[in-house]
């Protein structure tokens, strides 16, 4: 390989600098404030689950993290690195942050083998991905006819074509079957038990309870809570991650105290 | 589920960054729309109708205009015939058309929040992009310009009236008109990196194109030097051969190509860089 080869070999441990950075970041639009002073990290071998009420900043930080919007303040790194220093990110981190980010008009095996391609990547890969996320027998079709379900499986399919070690996902669940959620469920606690980092946003509490272990809550882009879910959910008698969630987040907009 | 098990060891591997990578990525996207073989074909058989249209008509209507083949050609027509300004607006249209929702059909479908998340490199895949916009433009321009002259100089030699390509200035007005297609596109592109939305591009480009020529006539010094410097107005002194005397306000050969390529190299780098530290 040649000297411009960009990821060292991991250390013997290989789970080192794998890690998502986020330091005292902050994003503002015009007059409204989406993430304030914004510090956590997300780390290898655990699905870590990104909550907050609709509007919180979520997405927002996503989208700090992947390099696709700047910071008005603060870092957001992958692997030590602001994002946007890569030539391909496909091999350092994949990311699923709508599934609507795809254009109708390709087939879902067009669509990643173009993703494919741009990263050097096999294109024997591409039927590796599809084969993965169930969705072989669409591979021809054009993604504009998808179902939500569907496009969530390719948005994931994506993600999965750098084998990357850090993975980002946001509302994942949303639009999937049973069979998906269960499907995502294993898939993620799999990436988990690899050694990769799996951060994953949602806004279903049931769906998180039981597929994350390390929580980030944050409530009007500030952050409220990081700690595994064990400790999340005795704060409260009932030992629920719902019923934490709502004590904690209370006093965002569409609260329950409001 | 079997995918995943090649584990985290290809990271420390991972290739070198080639630009050519992202041009055969940007080359598959745009093969693989439905749209590009339609609206190629589409610009293809308007432009080739409207030039054959008027070679047809001068071909028909040869005896009631009681010309010589000699003094018809004297006067440019069959280079008139060749490349038309109907085929020109043609031109114009389909090409900054294809241009523009080359970019906007990334911006305005989320998808360039995937693009970009896979190739941090912004400026690099905007450089592709535009890459191919100008290989595919330039050979739709080519094989329109190349056709419409064989096409054309094939129904006038029935009147005898034909020239060959290496009559003067045939080349410029056959090398102008295929070059008019890529600068359009190249307009559109820029436009739609700016706008990010298909209408608002697609207009923008109309203007420059196609509305500004009209409003701004070479009527005084100033408005003519204003007018030299449009795209339309450079195709239109690069296609007049012979370049009619007494002209108010002539202009050069060279002169209108520098607007080609002031244009051309103007709208690659705003196309290639308006989007750099865009959020998205």
């Amino acid at each position: 390989m040649p000297a411009t080869a960009r990821c060292q070999a991991a250390p013997a441990t290989g789970i080192v600098g794998r890690v998502i950075e986020v330091r005292q970041l902050a994003k503002r639009y015009g007059q409204t404030t989406a993430v304030r002073d914004l510090t956590f990290s997300a780390g290898p071998g655990h699905v870590t689950g990104f909550l907050g009420p609709n509007g919180a900043g979520k997405s927002t930080t996503l989208r700090l993290i992947l390099g696709l919007n700047t910071p008005t303040a603060g870092t957001a790194t992958i692997d030590g690195r602001p994002f946007r220093d890569h030539a391909r990110g496909l091999r350092h981190a994949g990311a699923l942050l709508d599934a609507a980010d795809v254009h109708g008009g390709r087939t879902a095996v067009a669509h990643l083998a173009a993703l494919a391609r741009s990263n050097r990547i096999p294109r024997s890969r591409v039927d590796e991905v599809l084969n993965a996320a169930g969705l072989a027998d669409a591979a021809r079709r054009r993604i504009g006819g998808f179902s939500l379900g569907m496009r969530q499986r390719l948005g994931i399919a994506a993600a999965l074509l750098g084998d990357p070690p850090v993975l980002v996902f946001d509302e994942p669940f949303n639009g999937l079957d049973p069979q998906g959620v269960r499907w995502i469920r294993g898939l993620f606690r799999q990436l988990a038990a690899e050694g990769r980092t799996v951060f994953v946003s949602s806004h279903l509490m049931s769906e998180m309870e039981h597929t994350a272990d390390q929580l980030i809550v944050i409530s009007r882009g500030k952050l409220v809570a990081a700690e595994s879910m064990t400790e999340f959910t005795r704060r409260t008698a009932t030992g629920s991650l719902e019923d934490a969630f709502l004590d904690l987040t209370a006093d965002a907009p569409g609260g329950k105290n409001q | 589920m079997t995918a995943m098990t090649t584990g985290l060891a290809r990271t420390a591997a991972e290739p070198s960054a080639r630009f050519r990578d992202l041009l055969a990525a940007e080359w598959l996207k745009y093969r693989t729309l439905r749209s590009t073989p339609w609206s190629l074909l589409v610009a293809t058989l308007a432009v080739l109708g409207f030039n054959v249209g008027n070679a047809w008509e001068h071909y028909i209507h040869w005896n009631m205009e009681h010309v010589a083949p000699a003094g018809f050609i004297a006067q440019g027509l069959p280079l008139l015939d060749a490349f038309g300004t109907n085929a020109a607006l043609v031109t114009m249209i389909a090409a900054s058309a294809i241009g523009a929702i080359a970019i906007t059909g990334e911006f305005s479908t989320g998808l360039a929040r995937t693009t970009f998340a896979a190739v941090p490199a912004r400026r690099a895949v905007m450089a592709a992009k535009v890459s191919i916009i100008t290989a595919v433009t330039t050979a739709l321009g080519a094989v329109t310009a190349a056709a419409s002259f064989g096409l054309t100089q094939a129904i006038l030699s029935g009147r005898h009236a034909g020239i060959p390509i290496s009559y003067p200035g045939a080349l410029q007005v056959v090398a102008a008109s295929a070059l008019l297609a890529p600068l359009s596109a190249l307009i559109g592109a820029a436009a739609g990196a700016i706008a990010r939305r298909s209408a608002a591009a697609v207009a923008g480009s109309f203007v420059i194109l196609l509305i500004l020529p009209l409003i701004i006539r070479d009527s005084s010094r100033l408005t003519a030097v204003i007018a030299h410097a449009l795209p339309f107005e450079a195709w239109d002194r690069l296609a007049a051969v012979p370049y009619p005397p007494g002209t108010a306000y002539p202009w050069t050969v060279t002169g209108a190509w520098i607007v080609y390529a002031a244009w051309a190299l103007a709208a690659a780098v705003l196309a290639v860089t308006a989007v750099t530290r865009r959020d998205l």
